[in-house]
């Protein structure tokens, strides 16, 4: 479980082609949507999230993370009642930092992926209570326990859709 | 130009935060539905939609050639109890249809104006949110199909929300425990009325009803039809918990009849009709000609037989003198209901919802307008020779 500093001639960039840049987003926000219908607890995840995370870590392009997760935020944020922005918001500040971050180091191994994950998906929670309850108005609790648990519960179902994102992903 | 190409990556962070964030504001500033949005939501659907309604196409269809050719075992079973239960049912319904025409003659005198439930239409749900805050679900039902927005929709079990956004071929229903809805309700018992709502952990609460009330637990909350989308009556839940609240409410939990986490079906009521009560003309059946119909009665004598009949000790009607060797005739063990003043004035109630799928059984008395129609009675059975586990009613 090394996280490793790398240079940014070191690294890896990837791209993804066309058809799997436009289904895997529908394809999870479809699942976030569908799943918790027939199984509740599924609403614990946030598979849009572990997309965006999967795409920005693998691109390592911090404008092409936030463009990514802020559309997979806005088309999250569509099905819902409330205003579109929420997501949107929360998911370009996550998209552009595990870009970022992606950059500076390397996170090709599974330890470094789910401690990812945590981080980002603990960083999303907080931008969105924040947007929700100050500029929304949407009553909320913040519940650690509850946050972090969610959190280890996403980075275990990321290090699998990471895996799977690894096998459409293509060297430049 | 060397400091923006550094910095280039946040500034177009920056850039694209603030426009998000100034579209938000405009949103909530806006306080009706925003138009400005819907195409975006329009798209979304669009996008989602034809995936949930494919998934949950090939699911209902395996799902009904199981049921209807494969898993046919048990059904004999299911069916005597099920009459059992009709019999059963039948015989609550004649006390319940002599309540209320009782409350139609009262309503009648007072002009009272009834509500009930004319049209519903049949929707499935398709898809949900994907948001905990947004506790909502999509049906396959829109504007094509005649749904508008505001419109309440429910279970047999009771009611699950109303429409809020209506697309083409699908519409958004906000559920009763998300925390932006609103439902005017009363409590069975105690009339004591209050407004119901979601919590943010997905619980639903009875808001508004004063701390020096007495509320118990397990009574039953009604819709009280005050907030022109619900009529009124409905079955809402139950009370689960009571606890001082702050200020001067209550703080009354209530568990959803409906279980809206596990929602497939639902009934979009379309059309809600308001009439004056009128006292029903038909008069209502008595108990004892529905139990008269359960026993057997006496068969009717031939006339060919007249002159060899036996009596029969009694005073029970005289056995047919055809009867063959070895048989015994059957004793009569109730009053015949032969002849006109023995019929039951009026079947037990039946529902006059006109809708495509009728009148679920969450929905009381208040809601549906129960009519009595009369129901022909045959004039005395002469009992069938049943084998033991035939389908009969107990």
């Amino acid at each position: 479980m090394a996280i490793t500093y790398t240079s940014g001639e070191q690294v890896e960039v990837y791209r993804f082609s066309i058809p799997a840049t436009i289904l895997i987003p529908l394809i999870a926000v479809f699942l976030q949507a569908w799943v918790p219908l027939r199984f509740p607890f599924f609403s614990i995840f946030d598979l849009p999230l572990l997309v965006t995370i999967g795409f920005a870590t693998a691109r390592r392009s911090p404008l092409a993370g936030l463009f990514t997760g802020g559309l997979i935020g806005i088309l999250q944020d569509a099905l819902t009642h409330q205003p579109i922005g929420l997501y949107g918001i929360s998911k370009t500040v996550v998209g552009f930092g595990a870009s970022s971050l992606g950059i500076k180091l390397d996170v090709e191994n599974a330890g470094a992926r789910f401690l990812l994950t945590i981080v980002f998906y603990v960083l999303h929670e907080v931008v969105y209570f924040m947007i929700a309850r100050s500029l929304v108005g949407l009553r909320m609790e913040w519940s650690w326990p509850h946050e972090l648990l969610s959190g280890v519960a996403n980075a275990a179902l990321g290090v699998l859709v990471f895996m799977l994102l690894d096998r459409l992903k293509q060297r430049t | 130009m060397d400091v923006l190409g550094r910095y280039r990556n946040l500034i177009v962070l920056v850039g694209v935060l603030f426009a998000q964030l100034l579209g938000l504001a405009v949103q909530v500033k806006r306080t009706t539905d925003s138009e400005s949005t819907r195409l975006i939501r329009v798209w979304a659907v669009g996008a989602v939609a034809p995936f949930e309604k494919t998934l949950v196409w090939a699911q209902t269809s395996s799902r009904n050639l199981w049921r209807n050719y494969f898993y046919l075992r048990g059904v004999r079973a299911e069916n005597r109890t099920l009459k059992a239960q009709i019999e059963q049912m039948r015989l609550e319904q004649v006390r319940m249809s002599q309540d209320a025409d009782q409350a139609r003659r009262l309503q009648a005198l007072l002009a009272f104006k009834e509500q009930f439930i004319s049209q519903t239409m049949a929707a499935q749900v398709i898809g949900g949110s994907g948001s905990e805050l947004s506790r909502s679900v999509y049906i396959d039902k829109g504007y094509k199909d005649g749904i508008k927005a505001d419109l309440a929709v429910i279970t047999a079990d009771g009611i699950v929300g109303k429409v809020l956004r209506v697309y083409r071929s699908t519409s958004l229903v906000l559920l009763i425990d998300d925390q932006t809805s609103g439902v005017g309700a009363i409590l069975d018992k105690t009339r004591l009325q209050g407004i119901l709502r979601g919590t943010p952990s997905g619980e639903v609460v009875l808001e508004k009803v004063m701390s020096d009330e007495t509320v118990p637990a397990g009574e039953l909350v009604l819709t009280s039809g005050g907030d022109g989308i619900f009529p009124k009556g409905l079955l809402v839940g139950r009370v689960t918990k009571v606890t001082p609240g702050s200020e001067l409410f209550l703080n009354i939990r209530v568990r959803p009849a409906a279980d809206l986490s596990r929602l497939e079906e639902v009934l979009v009521v379309t059309k809600i009709d308001e009439r004056q009560a009128e006292p029903d003309q038909t008069g209502t059946a008595r108990a004892i000609d529905i139990l008269a119909q359960r026993l057997p009665g006496v068969p009717p004598k031939p006339e060919n037989a007249e002159k060899g009949a036996t009596p029969v000790p009694g005073g029970g009607a005289p056995a047919p003198a055809t009867a063959a060797p070895g048989t015994v005739p059957p004793k009569p063990v109730a009053p015949t209901t032969a002849g006109s003043d023995a019929k039951p004035k009026a079947a037990p109630p039946q529902a006059s919802t006109s809708g495509a799928a009728g009148s679920p059984p969450g929905i009381t008395a208040a809601a549906t307008a129960v009519k009595v129609s009369p129901k022909p009675v045959k004039a005395a059975v002469a009992p069938k020779p049943q084998p033991a586990g035939e389908d009969s009613p107990h």
